[in-house]
C-alpha cells in the first residue's frame, strides 16, 4: 500500500485483545525401531552403499589408468577420432569409429528385441492360464542364465550363415534405405546386423521381465471395463495394458540399450573388429563394424599405452551405460505410478 | 426412526439441486438431440430385452457358491438384487454378461436367456453378448488416460463398429447418463480428472453408448455422495422403458426407490447363495412371505 504523503493514516480500531495464546509444549514424537528392523536397516544400507562403493572404485580405476593415453592425445581429439593406430608414432587412437558401432549393434538389438519382448509379456501376463505362465517365465529366465559367451559361439559358429540370406533380401528389397545397401562385392557374415540379433537374444530377457512387471500390474477394473464393452482381449490390451505399459517399454528398452551397449564377447567373436570411419556410409548388413567391448576383448595384453587407450575407451562406455541405466530406471519408477495417463 | 429422516433431507436437498441444473432450454436443448436418430452398424438390436435365468448355479474352482437361481427380469423394468454381502448377488450379475468365465477355475450350470436366447449357447461369442449386456462396475473405472469423449465412444473402438454421427452419440448418451452439462465444455479433457461421482456417470455413458438391451449395475453408488447417487437413481429412473436395468444395492432406501421388482439373495453358513424370495418390490418391501426377508428389509440382520 503506498501512503500520499501528508495523509494521515488512521491505525484501523483496535479489537479486543485476542485471547493469550495458551502455553504449549511441542512433542516430536521419534519412532524406536525394533533391533530387527535396525538390523534390516544396517543390512540394506551395507548393500546399497557398498555397490556404489564399488562403481566409484571402478570409475577411478578407469580415470587413472586411461590418464595416460587421453593425456596424450586429448580428451576432444579422443572422443572426436575414428581412427584407431598405435603402429604410427605418435600412435593415432579415437574412440568414435568404436562408438558408432558399439552403438549401431545396440540399436539394432533392441529394435528387434523390444517387439519380441512385448508380445512374449503378453503371452505370459494376458494369454496364459497360471501353469503356463510360471513355465514361460521360467524359459524366459532360463534364456538370462545362459553365458555371453556361448550366445556368442552360437551366433558365430550356427547363426550367422542362416542369416545371411535375410540380410540378402533385406539388401535385394530395401537397398535404397541407406543402412541396409551393401557393396557389390562385400561379404554378408561378421556383420552388426548379425552381430545385433545375437545381442538381441541376450537382452530379450531384462526386456521381458521389466515389462511383464508393469503389464501385470495394470488396474483389473480397467480390463473388466474393456471387456464388458464387448472387447476382444486383444482389443483390450490396446486400449488398456498397452497404453498403462507404455511407460515400462520404454524404460523396460533403455535398460535392455544399456545392457546391449556392454555386451562383450559375441560382439568381439562376430565382428571383424574395424572401427567405422565417419563421413563413410554405414552398412549395418555386410561385413565390418567393431565395438567398444569387442575391441577391448581382442586387444586385452598390448603394450601399455594401447592398454591405457583401450581402458580410456572402457572409461567412455562405462559413462554412457552408466547414464542410459539411470534414465532408464527414473522411467520405469515413473511409470508405475503415474498409471501413464499424463495429465 | 432418525435414518429416515435424514434420508428426507438429502432428497429434498438434491431435488433443488438437480432442479437449477436443468433449465427450460437445457430441456429443449436435450429433446431436440434425442430426436435425432443415431445408427450404429453392428450393434445390438433395438430395445430393451427379458433376461430370465433358469437354474442358474456358478463355482469358483470346486466351491458352489451358488445354486438353483430362478429369475426373470422382465424387459424394461428394474430389478434389484438385495441380500448380505458374500451371498453372491455379484457373481449371479456377472453369469448374467458372461464375465464370470473370465475367472480361472470359474464354471456354472443352468440358463440365461435374453429374450429366449440362451447366451452360454454354442456358437454365442461372449463379445456379442456383452455388447448387449453392458455393465457399471462398483469402483469408477474409466480409461484414465483417455479424454471424456473417447471414454463414451471406447465401445465402438473396442467392439469395432462404426457410428454415423459420434458427436450426436457422445451427447445423447452423456445426457441420458445426467453428466452431460457438466462436461460439455471439456470433452478432450481425461476421464480420470472427474471426480468419482462424475467418473461412474461417465462409465454409465460409456455403457449405453451402444445401446445395450440390458445394463448391469453392480453397487453403482457405494462408492459415492448423496448427490451422485441420487444422479444416478434419476439415471436408472430415465432408463425405465428403454432398457432392462438389473440392480445390485446395499441401500434399501435406493432399492424401494428405484426397483419395480426386488429379488432377495441368502447364502447360509457355507452354503451357496440362493434367491430366497422375489416379487414386485413394494409387496418384498411391505408384506413378504418368507420372515427373513422382513427381518432383512428392515435392517434386522445382514
Ligand atoms: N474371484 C473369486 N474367487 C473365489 N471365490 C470368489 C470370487 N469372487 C467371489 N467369491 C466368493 O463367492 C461368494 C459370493 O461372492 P459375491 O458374488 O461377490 O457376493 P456379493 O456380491 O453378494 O457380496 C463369496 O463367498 C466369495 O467369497
Ligand atoms: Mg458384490
Amino acid at each position: 500500500m503506498n501512503v500520499v504523503p501528508g495523509t494521515v493514516v488512521e491505525d484501523p480500531p483496535v479489537a479486543e485483545d485476542p485471547p493469550a495464546p495458551r502455553e504449549r509444549t511441542r512433542r516430536v514424537i521419534t519412532e524406536v525401531p525394533s533391533r530387527a528392523d535396525r538390523r534390516f536397516n544396517q543390512i540394506t544400507m551395507g548393500a546399497g552403499i557398498s555397490v556404489l562403493v564399488l562403481l566409484t572404485l571402478v570409475g577411478l580405476f578407469l580415470m587413472i589408468q586411461s590418464s595416460d593415453a587421453l593425456g596424450e592425445t586429448g580428451i576432444w581429439t579422443f572422443l572426436t577420432r575414428t581412427e584407431w593406430r598405435t603402429d604410427v608414432t605418435p600412435a593415432r587412437i579415437g574412440v568414435l569409429g568404436l562408438l558408432a558401432g558399439t552403438v549401431l549393434v545396440a540399436v539394432v538389438a533392441v529394435v528387434i528385441a523390444v517387439p519380441l519382448s512385448v508380445f512374449s509379456a503378453l503371452a505370459i501376463t494376458e494369454y496364459s492360464t497360471a501353469k503356463r505362465r510360471k513355465w514361460l517365465v521360467g524359459v524366459v529366465d532360463l534364456l538370462a542364465a545362459v553365458p555371453s559367451l556361448l550366445f556368442g559361439l552360437w551366433g558365430f559358429l550356427y547363426l550367422s550363415d542362416k542369416i545371411v540370406p535375410i540380410s540378402l533380401w533385406l539388401t535385394q528389397n530395401f537397398g535404397w534405405f541407406p543402412l541396409f545397401k551393401t557393396s557389390e562385392d562385400a561379404s554378408l557374415t561378421g556383420s552388426i546386423f548379425i552381430a545385433g540379433i545375437v545381442v538381441a537374444l541376450m537382452v530379450l530377457p531384462i526386456i521381458t521381465s521389466v515389462v511383464r512387471e508393469v503389464f501385470s500390474q495394470t488396474p483389473p477394473g480397467e480390463k473388466e471395463a474393456a471387456l464388458a464393452l464387448g472387447g476382444t482381449r486383444w482389443g483390450m490390451i490396446k486400449t488398456v495394458v498397452l497404453p498403462f505399459g507404455k511407460g515400462g517399454i520404454v524404460g523396460g528398452s533403455m535398460l535392455g540399450l544399456g545392457r546391449a551397449l556392454g555386451e562383450t564377447i559375441a560382439v568381439a567373436l562376430l565382428l571383424p573388429q574395424v572401427p567405422q570411419k565417419i563421413g563413410e556410409s554405414i552398412h549395418i548388413l555386410q561385413n565390418g563394424g567393431a565395438t567398444v567391448s569387442g575391441f577391448i576383448a581382442n586387444r586385452a595384453g598390448a603394450d601399455e599405452f594401447t592398454t591405457s587407450g583401450l581402458l580410456a575407451a572402457g572409461l567412455v562406455l562405462f559413462i554412457i551405460t552408466l547414464g542410459t541405466n539411470m534414465i532408464a530406471s527414473v522411467v520405469v519408477s515413473k511409470s508405475r505410478s503415474g498409471a501413464g495417463v499424463d495429465i | 426412526m432418525p435414518d429416515v429422516d435424514v434420508d428426507v433431507d438429502v432428497d429434498s436437498e438434491v431435488e433443488q439441486d438437480l432442479e437449477e441444473n436443468l433449465t427450460e432450454d437445457d430441456r429443449n436443448e436435450a429433446e431436440k438431440v434425442f430426436a435425432k436418430k443415431v445408427e450404429i452398424i453392428g450393434g445390438p438390436p433395438a430395445g430393451p430385452a427379458t433376461l430370465e435365468a433358469k437354474d442358474a448355479c456358478a463355482w469358483f474352482g470346486d466351491r458352489l457358491v451358488l445354486e438353483g437361481v430362478d429369475l426373470i427380469m422382465p424387459k424394461g423394468k428394474v430389478t434389484a438384487l438385495i441380500g448380505p454381502s458374500g451371498c453372491g448377488k455379484s457373481t449371479f450379475l456377472r453369469l448374467l454378461n458372461r464375465m464370470h468365465e473370465l475367472i480361472p477355475g470359474a464354471a456354472l450350470d443352468g440358463e440365461i436367456l435374453l429374450d429366449g436366447d440362451d447366451i452360454y449357447a454354442a456358437g454365442t461369442r461372449a463379445q456379442q453378448v456383452r455388447m448387449r449386456i453392458g455393465m457399471v462396475f462398483q469402483k469408477p473405472n474409466p480409461f484414465p488416460a483417455m479424454t471424456i469423449r473417447e471414454n463414451v465412444l471406447a465401445a465402438l473402438k473396442l467392439a469395432r463398429l462404426k457410428c454415423d454421427d459420434k458427436d450426436t452419440l457422445v451427447e445423447q448418451s452423456l445426457l441420458r447418463a445426467g453428466l452431460w452439462k457438466e462436461v460439455r465444455d471439456r470433452l478432450d479433457s481425461p476421464g480420470g480428472a472427474l471426480s468419482g461421482g462424475q467418473q461412474q456417470r461417465l462409465c454409465i455413458a460409456r455403457s449405453l453408448a451402444v445401446h445395450p438391451n440390458v445394463l448391469l449395475m453392480d453397487e453403482p453408488c457405494s462408492a459415492l455422495d448423496p448427490t451422485s447417487t441420487r444422479r444416478v437413481e434419476e439415471t436408472i429412473d430415465e432408463l425405465r422403458g428403454e432398457v432392462t436395468v438389473v440392480i445390485v444395492t446395499h441401500n434399501m432406501q435406493q432399492a424401494q426407490r428405484v426397483s419395480d421388482l426386488c429379488a432377495f439373495f441368502l447364502a447360509a453358513e457355507n452354503q451357496p447363495g440362493m434367491v430366497v424370495e422375489q416379487g414386485p418390490t413394494d409387496v418384498m418391501f411391505s408384506t413378504p412371505t418368507d420372515p427373513r426377508t422382513l427381518d432383512y428389509v428392515q435392517g434386522r440382520f445382514g
